[in-house]
Formats: structure tokens, sequence, C-alpha cells
């Protein structure tokens, strides 16, 4: 597992149903790109978060297949539905295999 | 001055492999292929798809790009002049509020970044946007 992986989302609180709202996530990971060479001239071989999910309720928001161009530290925005009150997963896949997975609740009024 | 017929190939030998060696182009016979890939070998249009970044970027480590295409289900972004040219694809699912999406991407010198997008229609949209890079990110 590559070390110090820290996920964070912002997501609204609350919205009305069927309002359309802003996310972002950031992850804190190295995205090695295998292109960098260390101290004694040997490539660092890469290793990064290769994709991204954001899914409501169990339905898909956003699927991301990411590449070594992807900056350190993967950020992404974007828009999702809120039909109604639920939890938003959010999931990154590791070359490693490790995954990492954050939540956040939204309520609709 | 004539030129011989040996300089004239030698100075043109020099000239395209120069050309091929520029940053700009390093992958952009891999780039052409993966769009057909993509694609399927269709036609391209530009009116549908937006994709902002900066011109001039201070820090090739993160360039912030946004891709836009109202109606697409996928948006795939390309820097040619990468090592490694693929940057990601979006796949805009069932709760997305709108295809479109922004994130930080790495530039290893100045390029033409190409957005790509597949419409729910079947059709396809093309955007382009040239980055001046004054601090390479590809750690080379």
């Amino acid at each position: 597992m590559a070390e110090n992986v820290t996920p964070r989302v912002r997501v609204p609180r609350e919205a009305s149903a069927g309002e359309t709202i802003s996310i972002r996530t950031l992850i804190s990971h190295p995205m090695e790109t295998g292109q960098r060479r260390d101290g004694d001239g040997n490539l660092i071989p890469r290793s990064i978060i290769n994709r991204f999910v954001c899914s409501f309720n169990g339905e898909t928001v956003l699927d991301v297949t990411i590449e070594p161009s992807v900056s350190t530290n993967p950020y992404f925005q974007f828009e999702a539905v809120v039909p109604e009150s639920g939890t938003f997963t959010f999931t990154w896949y590791d070359d490693d295999g490790s995954v990492y997975e954050e939540t956040a609740d939204i309520a609709v009024n | 001055m004539t030129f011989t017929r040996r300089q004239f190939v030698g100075t043109t030998l020099t000239a395209a492999i120069a050309l091929a060696t520029l940053p700009g182009l390093a992958q952009a016979d891999a780039v052409d292929d993966a769009i057909s890939t993509f694609t399927g070998g269709a036609e391209m249009g530009s009116d549908g798809i937006t994709l902002i970044a900066p011109e001039i970027a201070e820090n090739g480590n993160t360039v912030p790009i946004e891709v836009d295409a109202p109606g697409a289900e996928a948006i795939i972004v390309f820097a040619p002049g990468n090592p490694n040219p693929d940057v990601a694809t979006f796949h805009f699912g069932p709760l997305s509020g709108s295809s479109a999406a922004s994130t930080r991407i790495r530039l290893a010198g100045e390029q033409d970044v190409i957005a790509v997008a597949r419409m729910r229609d079947g059709t396809f949209q093309m955007a382009r946007q040239n980055v001046r890079v004054t601090i390479g990110g590809c750690g080379g």
C-alpha cells in the first residue's frame, strides 16, 4: 500500500430532490509515473491510482480511468444529480491493489 | 549555390529527425491511433466540446484543465507531448449532473492538450488547446 494515502471529499450536506450539485475530491498519492530515476539512475517503477469511481446509492455518477499524466494528489471536480437522500461512495483503485474509500451523506429536503 | 544530392538527403533527414523529436510531437502517432480506436475512425465535430486549459502553465507538474461536452457519455484526454500521452477517460454515469469534469495534469513541455468526447447519440467531438509550460512536469 502507498504511504499516507488520505482521501478528502467536499459534498454539500443538503440538496433539493433532483438538484445538481458540485463535488470535489482529492486524494494524497505520489502518482509515481515510472519516468523518474532514483539516486542510482534506476527507473522508479510506476505506481499510480488508476481508477476513481463515484456512486450514489449504488448508481454510478462518474468513473475515471486514470493514467500517469494526471498530477500527484489527483483532484477531480464534477457534478451529480441528487434524486433522494442517501450516501455518496468514492473509491480509488491503486496499481498495487489497494482500494481507498470515502463516503458522504446527503439529505434531500 | 547548388546542393549535391548527398547534402539534400542529409539535410532533409536531419530536419525530419529534429521534427520527430520535438516534445509537442513526441507521441503524436500514438495519440492518433488512440483517438481512432476511441472513435472507430468516425468524423469529429468541434462545436460540442469545450476544453479549458491555461495558455501558459507556470508549473508543468500541475496544470488545471476542464472538459465539458453536454450530452457526452465519455471524454478522453491526451497530452501528446508527454512520455505517456494518455491522461484520463471520464465516463459519465446515470447520476452525473453534467458531462463535465475538472482535474490537474502533468505536461512535459509545450503541446496541444486534446479532448475527444463520445456523445450519447454515437457522434464524436474534439477540442484542442495549446499550453506553454515554463517548468516541465514529467520528472525527466
